[in-house]
């Protein structure tokens, strides 16, 4: 394509996406494009229709009498073990004795098409004995059914805090699931190599967990298995944990046959049995003084993890962590549960806790701005954390002022979305309009950036120079669609002094770096890209040696050598050679061209038991203004306006980020908005494909859409003064909340009571309520 | 659907069609779908599977050259016609649409699945409206292709870029890497 190579270092500049080429041509491919081996199978899964039962029979003998069949395996089959899980191992890959929710696979059935497949997995015979099911938190809450005990984190004497309160909000909100629709959905293929291993092409956000539970599945260790990932038509957290069981499918039909094997889910198929974001319940007690400052918060978590563990622990976790999203909580007491139902396991999801624990703490602040006639964004920006002591977070970990940039996004984005004169234009419009009317929201964010499982921040890579002056760059992220390998193309460029046209980013695999941590809580680009930057420094400082011996400089003028566009230069004398003749000289000299690169994410640490410590290494930040109308007789509505403001630090690939924030925001609102997971009361799905289940569509994005990147605003001891960037956007998009509630109450006096997804019956239930005042 | 068809099956019908201007003669399953006999038969991957109900746009071509979506067609309703896929979608410009290189420019495919698909429509649109677009006009043609990651907003920049582009009426940077 036409963007030319910049022949400088191309850090912090517009790039061509890695494989922008590939992906306009169509030759970009995913798992289910791979060309299939002579003799492949397809594998498909015999589920089960129940949410909660006992197996009382199974019987595959008239499916495996069908044509093109070559297996049909029960749990018995697993020569490893049958239990599977991305934390503990409380799933079973096929079921034995008990299913837990509608979708659970019993049987996998290998045949040569997908069709016959298909046909033979539905005359495979399995009796059921339903048992009784729980099928929401409340019914949980009410068995008692809880996933771990309580996590609780405290601080001062919020009960006083509660009892002196000039106004005190009270309530209950719920937020509700999303699915994930990554327009690619699961695929897995599995080749049968020598000597009992496998090779396993993934779409995986987590290509070690693959290859350790298709081992521990198999009995082997995990070097008898390699999983590859070519790359992801999105993730978004769906394939953080819940790729693994169709790769162990696919892993385990391989094994059994001796033959490749592929397991590809279809749209409906992939929506029955995959897992989504957590619906929680927060129940909320909040005190404010006269002047809106925020004196204390009492919440109640409670998360539907659905059927096991998964990473619901976690999740929750984060929830809690960002309970307090922007604001200082001086009295405090927050506790989480979360609870076990009979649904698909719940999931990682863009977030990952932290929208659903914010969701309860901008409901206060709206609910508070109605009580105490305050402008919602002033009672925001009054609130934020601040110098000491406004400067601790609930956890006890500094949100460190000097690094603090609420205050300065927010009053940037007031001028620049001019919130003020459009709250006025907002009202005026609304006087002269019966039926539609708008409002406006302003959202501000902050969210804490690492694993909040401190072990799992640690990153490799692993870099191949090539005599010719070419590269091959390994690391251990995957890509989604984030732009991770673009950026990780860019720090190896930079770090080499080469152009990105002479690097390839090869497909992530396991057999290049080991005990890769998942691509997920947005630190793909924080943890890969220094483990990057120190793979390739270390090469370029083997060849500066090299580079002065053919420019005969001494080891002094040896230290001012610079690596850029492709050129080795030593600026006083103007000297240069070719980055590609020192490569090969480098060979010649017999020295090594390959390095690895690792970076752990120093000072992270939290105690679970005293609900205190450093879950995170900093803070991103970004702050949205929105607008919308909302039509009082359809519940419609639009969105007319978004103004963000975001903050990245000094952005890798401003292109990229921008995509990230743009995407993730249009995502948000979604979840809050058109995106409603629904199943039958017997825990059936129903929301099982784009027909019933609405994720924005072209019409849904702000029809004005202004994204700008916070200038100047490097970020310390992140690769080169980055931030990460594709969650925090996401939470932008409770703004949307607070605009469309804004709207409702212009149709009459009473308070706003808006129930999320905010659908049209949703809006216009609220509508009525506050019309009927 | 996955996996290649037995087209050796003996219900299987020879099917005579214009694949990206080659013709084509392949025996196909009367049942199998256009995108089915694309991808697996003959290996044309750029179409996509999203969602196999005509909801996600993924797996939209053009035959005839209006838009169609190949998970709805059956393969035998191609007999004689044309059909372009993304593969074929620069032929007519010596390799590299317009919309190819602004949908680069843009960086408006993230995991790109979506995008094929997105181009056909596109296409489509431009080719009906000999003249730049309104981004209302996008979002109008581009209502039945379904993105999860971009928020659409590059996606449209890139369609009016393409359009304004093809018409003289560029973006500066497009303008004057279109005279290179």
């Amino acid at each position: 394509m036409k963007i030319q190579p910049t022949p400088r270092s191309p850090l912090h500049q517009p790039a061509l996406h890695e494989s922008g080429v590939r992906h306009v041509t169509g030759e970009a491919r995913y798992v289910d494009d791979l060309p299939l081996p002579p003799g492949a199978l397809h594998g498909v899964a015999v589920t089960s229709p129940h949410a909660h039962a006992t197996i009382t029979r199974r019987c595959a003998d008239a499916a495996r009498a069908m044509p093109g069949v070559h297996a049909v395996l029960f749990a018995e089959d697993i020569p490893g073990s049958n239990l599977i899980g991305p934390i503990v191992h409380d799933e079973e890959l096929l079921a034995t004795t008990l299913v837990h929710y509608v979708g659970q696979a019993v049987a996998v059935v290998l045949a040569e098409s997908l069709e016959s497949a298909q046909r033979a997995a539905a005359a495979v015979e399995v009796d059921y004995e339903p048992l009784p099911s729980i099928q929401s938190i409340e019914a949980a809450i009410e068995a008692e059914q809880f996933i771990a005990p309580v996590h609780v984190i405290a601080r001062g004497d919020v009960e006083a805090a509660l009892r002196q309160a000039a106004v005190r909000v009270t309530g209950e909100v719920a937020c509700g699931a999303q699915d994930h629709f990554y327009l690619e959905t699961q695929a897995a293929l599995a080749l049968p190599e020598e000597n009992g291993c496998l090779t396993v092409h993934s779409s995986t956000q987590h290509p070690t967990e693959v290859q350790n539970e298709v081992a521990t599945v198999l009995g082997l260790g995990a070097h008898a298995v390699v999983c590859e990932v070519p790359r992801m038509g999105g993730g978004f957290g769906g394939k953080e944990s819940q790729a693994t069981p169709f790769a162990c499918f696919a892993a385990l039909g391989a094994h059994a046959t001796g033959r490749p094997c592929k397991v590809w889910l279809d749209r409906d198929t992939d929506m029955r049995m995959t897992g989504k974001r957590h619906p929680f319940l927060g129940k909320y007690e909040a005190a404010f003084d006269a002047d809106g400052m925020l004196q204390g918060l009492w919440v109640k978590l409670y998360s539907d993890a659905g059927f096991s563990a998964d990473l619901s622990l976690p999740v929750l976790d984060r929830a809690l962590f960002h309970l307090d999203n922007a604001y200082f909580v001086p009295a405090l007491r927050f506790e989480g549960l979360a609870c076990r139902t009979n649904r698909p396991s719940n999931t990682a999801f863009r977030g990952f806790g932290g929208p659903q624990g914010m969701v309860v703490i901008e409901e206060v602040m709206n609910r508070a701005a109605h009580a105490l006639k305050l402008d919602p964004a002033q009672l925001r920006a009054k609130n934020f954390y601040g110098a000491a002591p406004r400067d601790r977070a609930p956890y006890g970990q500094e949100v460190p002022a000097e690094h603090n940039r609420l205050q300065r996004i927010h009053e940037t984005l007031m001028r620049s979305s001019d919130y003020a004169a459009r709250k006025q234009a907002a009202a005026a419009f609304n006087a002269g309009s019966a039926w539609v009317k708008r409002g406006l929201g302003y959202q501000p964010v902050k969210f804490g950036i690492s694993f909040t499982k401190s072990i799992l921040n640690q990153a490799g890579a692993l870099v191949l120079v090539y005599a010719d002056g070419t590269v091959q760059l390994n690391h251990g992220g995957t890509e989604m669609g984030q732009g991770l390998h673009t950026k990780m193309l860019t720090v190896c460029a930079h770090e080499l002094g080469v152009g990105v046209e002479s690097i390839r980013v090869m497909t992530t695999a396991t057999d290049k770096v080991p005990n890769t941590s998942a691509t997920a809580a947005s630190s793909g680009s924080d943890l890969n890209g220094q483990a990057v930057a120190a793979a390739a420094s270390e090469i370029r400082e083997r060849l500066r040696p090299v580079a002065a011996g053919l420019l005969e400089l001494s080891e002094d003028e040896a230290a001012d050598l610079r690596f850029e566009g492709g050129v080795i230069t030593h600026p006083n004398s103007a000297k240069s050679v070719p980055f590609a003749d020192v490569a090969h000289q480098a060979w010649v000299q017999r020295v090594s061209l390959s390095a690895t690169g690792y970076y752990a994410t120093p000072g992270v640490g939290y105690d679970h038991a005293t609900g205190s410590g450093t879950p995170f290494y900093y803070f991103a930040y970004g702050a949205v203004v929105c607008e919308v109308e909302v039509n009082g007789l359809t519940g419609e509505h639009r969105m007319l306006r978004a103004d963000i403001l975001h903050d990245v630090g000094t952005s890798l690939v401003p292109t990229i980020d921008r995509g990230q924030v743009e995407g993730g925001f249009v995502q948000g609102v979604g979840w809050l908005t058109c995106e409603e997971v629904l199943f039958a009361d017997d825990g059936r799905p129903l929301t099982t494909g784009p027909s019933t289940y609405k994720i924005p569509a072209f019409g849904d994005a702000p029809l004005d859409f202004r994204v700008d990147l916070l200038p100047k605003a490097p970020q310390p001891g992140v690769v080169h003064g980055s931030k990460a960037v594709g969650e925090p956007p996401f939470m932008l998009a409770i703004g949307a909340v607070t605009a469309l509630r804004d709207a409702i109450a212009a149709f009459g006096e009473a308070e706003v009571v808006l129930s999320l997804p905010a659908t049209p019956e949703a809006i216009l239930r609220a509508v009525e309520h506050v019309r009927a005042g | 659907m996955s996996g290649p068809s037995p087209a050796s099956a003996p219900d299987a019908i020879l099917l005579r069609t214009s694949i990206n201007g080659d013709a084509v003669s392949v025996a196909v399953e009367p049942h199998h779908t256009l995108l089915e006999v694309l991808r697996y038969q003959l290996d044309l991957i750029g179409s996509k599977q999203g969602c196999d109900k005509g909801d996600c746009g993924a797996c939209t071509v053009q035959i005839d050259g209006k838009p169609a979506l190949a998970c709805l067609t059956l393969a035998v309703h191609a007999e004689g016609r044309a059909v372009t896929t993304v593969e074929g979608l620069g032929d007519a410009h010596g390799g590299c649409h317009p919309l190819q290189d602004a949908f680069d420019r843009h960086d408006a495919a993230q995991c790109g699945f979506c995008t094929p698909g997105i181009l056909m429509s596109a296409d489509s649109l431009l080719r009906r409206n000999p003249r730049p677009v309104s981004r209302d006009e996008v979002r109008e043609a581009l209502a039945g292709n379904l993105c999860r990651c971009t928020g659409y907003t590059k996606i449209l920049d890139a369609v009016v870029d393409a359009s304004e582009v093809m018409h003289g009426h560029g973006s500066d940077d497009a303008k004057k890497e279109v005279a290179q």
